[in-house]
């Protein structure tokens, strides 16, 4: 019975993990911009991989493995959202435009164009609600 | 600290008396301690810390479910007609918070739906935020910080 479940949840972590996957392939083909891709790519395949890795502690089930899959987990969550932020801050800096039906951009002109130093612009965090 | 080394020596127990040393077992013993320790709270003292692993657990269950919904979202965006996205990049100013603490509260952002940071001010005042549907601005930048910040440096700090 044990050995069952076990089965199973791997099956589903798999299932799961490609069908992120897919979504995060299916996003970066689909969305009309980079910024949109990139939410994309960074949400869903850091899921994505997860899923995966997580079925493959199930199933390997001893200790050794399931550390290491905790550290890649870690690791990941760590480093792929980084490296997302990353393309996409290279491609505001280097004019991509965004998407000509977005409807805000605080970011333009608060870079500077020489030693791309990041201005804060008007921050203001007044409650909606009053 | 005390209580959570005490913890931590209870669920290594715990693996040892159940003589199966893996992830699992130690999870069940510092669930099992932590049980324990919290039943006789007026023994070992310190609130504090009962307080601050249920802080802990609470968001990271949000967290979790947050980055599922996130992929739920990116999905219906995939299926459902360009023509429907309202995308934007807003300003979210934030507390001061060092860079550890920035560098989490950016990544929570990306893996949270609709939300993805694209840059931090260099004098750290404000972070850039590329928001899927902007309906409302300000209400967005108020969401983000309300449901991400808040909870992340009360369980940094204090």
């Amino acid at each position: 019975m044990m050995a069952h479940l076990n089965d199973l949840l791997v099956c589903l972590f798999m299932l799961a993990g490609a069908i992120f996957c897919l979504i995060a392939s299916l996003g970066v083909f689909r969305m009309p911009d980079l910024y949109t891709r990139m939410q994309a790519a960074a949400k869903s395949s850091t899921l994505g991989v997860v899923c995966i890795i997580l079925s493959v502690a199930i199933h390997f089930g001893d200790a050794g493995v399931t550390t290491r899959a905790m550290l890649v987990i870690v690791f990941l969550f760590l480093t792929a959202p980084v490296a997302a932020h990353m393309v996409a801050r290279a491609g505001y800096i280097s004019n991509v435009p965004l998407w000509h039906r977005s409807v805000a951009d605080e970011l333009r002109g608060q870079y500077d164009a020489a030693t791309h130093e990041l201005a804060s612009g008007r921050p203001s965090a007044e409650d909606p609600r009053g | 600290m005390r209580l959570f080394l005490g913890n931590l020596l209870l669920a290594f127990v715990w693996s040892l008396m159940i003589a199966e040393f893996s992830v699992a077992s130690l999870i069940m013993g510092f669930a099992f301690g932590f049980l324990l320790l919290w039943l006789f709270q007026p023994l070992v003292g310190g609130s504090s810390y009962f307080g601050k692993v249920r802080q802990i657990v609470r968001f990271s269950l949000f967290l979790a479910k947050e980055i599922v919904r996130a992929n739920l979202h990116v999905a219906w965006h995939v299926i459902t007609p360009s023509s429907f996205f309202k995308p934007g990049i807003i300003a979210v100013p934030l507390e001061p918070q060092t860079d550890f603490e920035a560098t989490l509260l950016a990544n929570i952002l990306t893996l949270t739906p609709g939300s993805f940071s694209v840059d931090i001010s260099t004098d750290r005042r404000v972070l850039y935020v590329h928001v899927m549907d902007v309906e409302n601005a300000e209400r967005t930048r108020w969401e983000l910080k309300e449901q991400y910040e808040t909870p992340l440096l009360e369980i940094l700090r204090s």
